[in-house]
């Protein structure tokens, strides 16, 4: 038996790298990288004739190595093959922290996962309810359905989009301006903010163009995501930068969080720090802030 | 007998090779002694001719025997054709028990191993020996003990007369006829000639080997006809495409970059990096990007480099040319952009004794600041291994790692925790070449650990915070939770090299491997 780490739907979740499940090479020690998640994937980098090897190499992993408190998520294959829920018992057995479902197009499907899930977790003596889970939006369908999506489940902590699919699906392609997932992007973090539930960014594919990745990471931090998914552990410390609160930012945090908390003592709700008006609704973000900054290790701070 | 860094000399290899164990970095620190001279055969008759019509003609005049030493330079790396050239020949001629003093031995020398095996090379010294050379030392088929030491040791060795070359050949990218010989130019360019100059001054007989011949004077001359007694013209001297690459390609390796971060900001952080600091690097992939991402700190920071010493890449060269290092000082050309880039009137070329002999009245690497080192293990006595794979076999070269360790102020050692599955960090290193009190810093993946015996630095650096800081014994132990305690590699009785220290004291011994 092998609790899950982190069973927490709020913990911080600015990177979420992929690996492919079978390479040893990839999952020996991706956590000296520093991502926040790691998403073991048994899906689409896995050939059809290798599911099986990936799927011990997978659990082998899970069971032996000690990933230091990122968050390991593992990739099911979809609901449309036969392989999902032998997927799902493995990792479960293995001690995953959170399960992803690709191509989720309806709250319908979250709840067929989250039976196996729960399944899984008798079965092999798992606390209920550790185990966590994520769904992929890859299409047209599954974005619009993304509010149902959220609030499906309880054990849901987020969505992310896939950009390939999903542009395919549009009748379009990944264009690197970002036009074609405009809509997507914004359904997305209106349904899942609207769920109190994470959401997280497509990949970039293109390694050559760090500028052009960047430049994507700034616009979906604007938007509100709490962060993107990404393939190459080069990419982590682009989005952990771009991520990390400005020491202005961290400073007015720790002041707002502050004098929250003793206003309030006061019965004082509205107030004004460093000439802004504060009330208790910038308490969450002030937190939030100081969260990032501790993550970046900016903040050596108590609060 | 135990030495300074713990290992077991035996009063055998003592008493055979006469020398001492090792006593710590300053032991021969001050000790007098007298400079060996060759003998000189003068030469006043002007219609004396240097030329040979090939090398059997050189080693006739030379006095070629039984027993003799015949040194090279590696200064056409992997690409070098005269070793074997002239090896061929003795080996022709059948002449026996030859001792090969190169600088260094690789893969370009596979061809060698049948001569070791029917006695025609009995002993080789080197700085180190890869390839199938190393194999065959560490199967135990050379007869005599291989002697590995450094840029600077080799130096020390030859003018201290401890090792007598009776007959130095030395390739030539250009010569002419009297053996006036430039390190730049014709088909097998390479920049310098630095590693061969001692043997100009040393060598009973020196022997020009070129295959450009251009006319009289090849000047400003890198060797000068003053030390040459003979001038052979040959087909080819080197493989142009593996003397020098194109630079390496900056590596995209995350991790690598991330060890490349580290020393940048370990660098960065510590008292010497002020304007006029003095580094060195290597070509490993984490060096390169530590240049890299450096220079970005210099620029913005305003801060220039006094002098950049060693072997030279495109990263340094573009430091020189971009007016942000004052002067290079070069004793050898990694890739085409440093081999071209030696016509820069600030790139300069130096001698591997001005480079590092420890017995000089002082060499560059005693103003260096900054060394940053690669190495195959580190022990929690922060001792290095370069030479010895931790297979046990024979596969790596000290280079001027001991030289460098020593004599920069801030040595630092990048290495990741694990080779493979192999922990590099671990509690002995498999053979000692570069003694832990020359390190002061190791560089891994998974964290910076700092020499107890430089707690400024490690103040330093903990008031920067720049760093996941740990200590050494933290990151042996993370490497061995991950890998197992690995067990000890099983070697045979017989000693079948020494690692010489700098000041020819014994350092460790290698022993054959079990079979």
């Amino acid at each position: 038996m092998n609790p899950a780490e982190n069973p927490n739907k709020k913990r911080l979740r600015r990177s979420m790298m992929f690996l492919n499940a079978q390479k040893p090479g990839l999952i020996k020690d991706p956590y000296v990288y520093g991502p926040d998640s790691i998403m073991l994937d048994l899906e689409d980098a896995v050939a059809v004739k290798e599911k099986d090897a990936a799927r011990f190499s997978l659990y082998h992993a899970l069971q032996e190595i000690d990933y230091r408190g990122v968050e390991r998520v593992v990739r099911i294959n979809g609901l449309d093959s036969d392989l999902w829920e032998e997927d799902i018992l493995c990792s479960v057995a293995g001690g995953c922290d959170s399960i992803r479902i690709p191509k989720t197009e309806t709250g319908e499907d979250v709840k067929k996962v989250e039976a196996v899930v729960e399944e899984a977790e008798k079965r092999f003596g798992r606390e209920p309810g550790s185990v966590l889970i994520m769904a992929a939006l890859e299409s047209a369908k599954g974005v619009l359905n993304a509010l149902e999506i959220c609030t499906a489940s309880p054990r849901l902590f987020g969505i992310a989009l896939s950009g390939g699919d999903y542009t395919k699906d549009l009748q379009t392609s990944i264009t690197g301006t970002g036009v074609e997932l405009m809509g997507a992007r914004q359904h997305m973090i209106i349904a899942a903010r609207a769920a109190g539930v994470q959401c997280f960014d497509t990949v970039w594919t293109n390694l050559n163009d760090m500028e052009g990745f960047r430049k994507d990471v700034e616009t979906i931090k604007m938007m509100g995501f709490d962060g993107k998914s990404i393939i190459n552990p080069r990419q982590i410390p682009i989005v952990h930068d771009i991520y990390t609160p400005s020491q202005k930012e961290i400073i007015f945090a720790e002041k707002v969080v502050r004098e929250i908390d003793e206003k309030s003592a006061q019965g004082i709700g509205v107030f004004t720090v460093d000439g802004k008006m504060i009330d208790i609704a910038f308490y969450d973000g002030a937190k939030r802030t100081l969260m990032l900054a501790r993550a970046a290790g900016k903040y050596k701070g108590d609060l | 007998m135990i030495n300074a860094v713990g290992r077991e000399i035996p009063d055998e290899i003592l008493r055979m090779t006469g020398k001492e164990p090792f006593q710590g970095n300053s032991y021969k620190e001050g000790v007098p002694f007298r400079r060996y001279a060759p003998i000189i055969r003068p030469v006043m008759d002007n219609t004396h001719n240097k030329m040979v019509k090939d090398i059997h003609e050189a080693l006739v005049k030379c006095k070629a025997h039984n027993g003799m030493t015949v040194s090279f330079h590696h200064h056409f790396r992997e690409g070098d054709l005269v070793v074997c050239m002239v090896m061929e020949e003795i080996h022709k001629m059948g002449l026996k028990n030859i001792t090969l003093a190169a600088t260094s031995l690789g893969k370009a020398h596979d061809a060698l191993v049948p001569m070791i095996e029917d006695g025609t090379i009995t002993s080789i010294q080197a700085s180190g020996v890869r390839g199938k050379i190393g194999e065959a030392i560490s199967h135990g088929k050379l007869k005599n003990l291989a002697i590995m030491r450094s840029h600077g040791g080799r130096v020390r060795s030859l003018v201290t007369g401890e090792t007598k070359v009776d007959i130095a050949f030395i390739g030539a990218p250009t010569a002419d006829e009297y053996g006036n010989l430039r390190g730049v130019g014709g088909k097998s360019n390479c920049g310098v000639l630095s590693y061969s100059h001692v043997d100009g001054d040393c060598a009973e007989y020196v022997v020009a080997i070129t295959d450009t011949l251009v006319p009289f004077p090849n000047f400003p001359a890198h060797i000068s006809m003053t030390k040459v007694d003979c001038v052979c013209v040959v087909d080819a001297i080197g493989i142009p495409e593996k003397i020098a690459t194109g630079a390496a390609k900056p590596t995209t390796d995350q991790r690598k970059l991330m060890m490349a971060e580290y020393c940048t900001q370990v660098v960065v952080n510590t008292p010497y990096f002020k304007d006029g600091f003095s580094y060195q690097t290597g070509v490993g992939g984490a060096s390169i990007a530590s240049t890299i991402s450096l220079t970005k700190i210099m620029e913005e920071r305003g801060i220039k480099m006094g002098f950049g010493v060693g072997g030279m890449t495109k990263p340094m060269c573009d430091l020189l040319d971009r007016g942000l290092c004052r002067v290079l000082l070069d004793t050898q050309a990694f890739d085409l952009d440093a081999v071209t880039n030696i016509l820069n009137p600030k790139h300069h070329r130096i001698t591997a004794g001005s480079y590092a002999n420890p017995f000089n009245k002082g060499a560059f690497v005693n103003k260096l600041d900054y060394v940053i080192l690669a190495s195959l293990e580190v022990d929690v006595h922060f001792n290095c291994n370069v030479v010895v794979g931790s297979d046990g076999i024979i596969t790596g070269a000290q280079g001027g790692h001991p030289d460098t360790a020593q004599g920069a102020k801030c040595t630092i050692v990048i290495c990741p925790l694990l080779q493979g599955r192999i922990p590099a960090i671990c509690s002995e290193v498999t053979t000692v070449t570069t003694p832990g009190e020359s390190v002061d810093i190791v560089v891994t993946d998974y964290g910076v650990a700092v020499n107890p015996n430089r707690p400024d630095l490690l103040k330093a650096l903990e008031e920067a915070d720049c760093v996941p800081l740990k200590t050494i014994e933290q990151l042996r132990d993370e490497a061995y939770a991950i890998t197992g305690v690995p067990n000890p590699v099983e070697f045979g009785d017989r000693i079948v090299g020494i690692i010489e220290a700098r000041d020819g004291t014994i350092m460790d011994v290698v022993r054959e491997i079990k079979d």
